[in-house]
């Protein structure tokens, strides 16, 4: 062995030190895995089942997601695609991928500041019991004041009125923008409508509070008092995302089916 | 005699010595993590077994280490300690750990991580050097569940996710003080509790490095 001064020493030592690390993270890492994939997806699924208001404190979340469908639809002509397995489908990946249908979005049509934009895209459906669909569950992201803000967004099976909404991943200010997580905020937008008449999408965020005499309050939500640009990221990726651009194909399938189940019942 | 010994190793740092009120290390986690107690108490247990551990670890190794790469040695084993708590964090609190998120692989930074292994592990053995770092941490931990209660509380109105008081935003008659839930908050307080701290233990109170004597004024120039 060479004397404990010596480089050759230092290097073998190094080199042991380092070797024993790499194992340890490298075991650490390939054990928890599954775990950590686990509580991910479990984490998804929580989200998911939070913005219909199935979610429980302490409910066995598998067994409340078989209510809950995942389907990959085009989000150019609003089909559904059978061939691209949920499960396994990544529709933030995607929107990076060229191969995969992903594109750049042009800057001025990226109002809500994702820079790319998935071809495909995963919705999940809640059926009724004569399985037809109640509710669908659309994914949402776009950018506020410091990080893009990723939720969902749950629209009712006339592709026209909020269910809910819920954001599961960013980091605005607490108690400012962070209040896009307050339950009292998030309650204002179940019944309001999409759409105007003329087919544009005219749910918004207004400063102020809502005025429930004014006939656009159907449209309306509070926007989040000291936190303009987490307001304005908010109604921004509502815009985006229930445009021609983003649902709005899927979103106009679905009332059409919609009306069609129901003159047929009514008759 | 061994006992007190180590009774005043693991003591110490908590009142007598605190790394953040006494050694003023630490401060931006500090800042960072106590908006909310829960998020606090998790940062809490990752950095208490951080230092505890790399100070173990290195203090069993630290005869085999040669002088020039101590301080990178140092580092492997914090990194690889701080990887694993971030891991299984990530496994076992998922939802909890996110918003620690990047503070969590900051552990590594934090300087009473560093200052504990070059200042005590490098020359004590192991056994108190664990206690010596188990010690930090919890004094660390002390600072900042006082920093967290205080600021979930009057912040938000909340212990642990709890309503304790209720907002008037919820039909309650709290106002809450947003500032709280604001970083700068955690510095103004991290103050105040210095200031109470070496009030009551004057032993605490720095001399002053430099102090301005009459006639002196046109003798200090640039230094």
């Amino acid at each position: 062995m060479a004397a404990k001064d010596s480089k050759a020493y230092a290097l073998w030592v190094a080199f042991v030190l380092c070797l024993v690390c790499s194992m340890l993270v490298t075991a650490a890492a390939i054990a928890l895995r599954p775990m950590q994939q686990a509580a991910k997806l479990d984490d998804k699924r929580k989200n998911i089942l939070r913005v219909v208001g199935l979610y429980q404190e302490g409910m066995d979340i598998d067994q409340a997601f078989k209510q809950i469908t995942p389907k990959v639809i085009d989000l150019d002509t609003g089909e559904i695609v059978e061939q691209i397995d949920p499960a396994t489908y990544d529709q933030y990946a995607a929107a990076k991928d060229p191969a995969q249908g992903g594109q750049k979005i042009p800057g001025d049509a990226d109002i809500a500041k994702i820079k790319y934009r998935p071809r495909y895209a995963t919705v999940y459906f809640l059926y009724n019991a004569d399985g037809t669909p109640r509710t669908v569950i659309l994914p949402i992201s776009g950018y506020g004041l410091w990080s893009t803000l990723y939720g969902f967004l749950a629209v009712e099976a006339d592709g026209n009125t909020v269910v809910g909404i819920n954001f599961y991943r960013h980091a605005e200010t607490p108690g400012l923008g962070g209040e896009v997580d307050n339950p009292m905020w998030k309650k204002q937008w179940t019944g309001k409508k999409i759409y105007d008449e003329s087919g544009k999408v005219a749910l918004h965020l207004v400063k102020g509070g809502v005025n429930p005499e004014n006939p656009e309050a159907v449209h309306q939500v509070d926007a989040l008092a000291g936190a303009t640009l987490t307001s304005n990221g908010v109604t921004y990726l509502i815009q985006y995302w229930l445009s021609d651009a983003g649902f709005k194909p899927f979103l106009r399938k679905l009332s059409a089916q919609h009306s069609a189940v129901r003159t047929a019942g009514g008759e | 005699m061994a006992d007190v010994n180590a009774k005043k190793i693991l003591l110490d740092p908590i009142a007598d010595n605190n790394p953040i009120i006494l050694q003023v290390l630490g401060i931006c986690s500090a800042l960072a993590v106590t908006s909310k107690l829960e998020t606090a108490l998790i940062m809490c247990v990752g950095l208490t077994a951080v230092t505890a551990f790399s100070n173990l670890f290195y203090s069993l190794v630290r005869n085999f280490v040669p002088g020039s790469i101590r301080i990178i040695a140092q580092m492997t084993i914090a990194a690889t300690l701080v990887i694993l708590v971030d891991q299984t964090l990530k496994a076992v609190a998922y939802e909890q750990s996110k918003p620690l998120s990047v503070f969590i692989g900051l552990i590594l930074t934090n300087c009473i991580v560093m200052g504990r292994l070059e200042a005590y592990a490098q020359s004590n053995p192991p056994l108190p050097a664990f206690l010596d770092g188990l010690g930090n941490g919890l004094g660390y931990s002390a600072i900042l569940i006082v920093l967290a209660v205080f600021r979930e509380l009057f912040g938000s109105g909340k212990l642990l996710g709890v309503e304790i008081l209720p907002l008037v935003t919820q039909g309650g008659w709290y106002v809450p003080n947003g500032l709280l839930l604001l970083p700068p908050s955690a510095f103004f307080l991290i103050g105040m509790i210095i200031w109470a701290v070496r009030t009551w233990k004057p032993q605490q109170q720095e001399k002053p490095a430099f102090r301005i004597q009459a006639g002196q004024i046109h003798g200090v120039e640039a230094h």
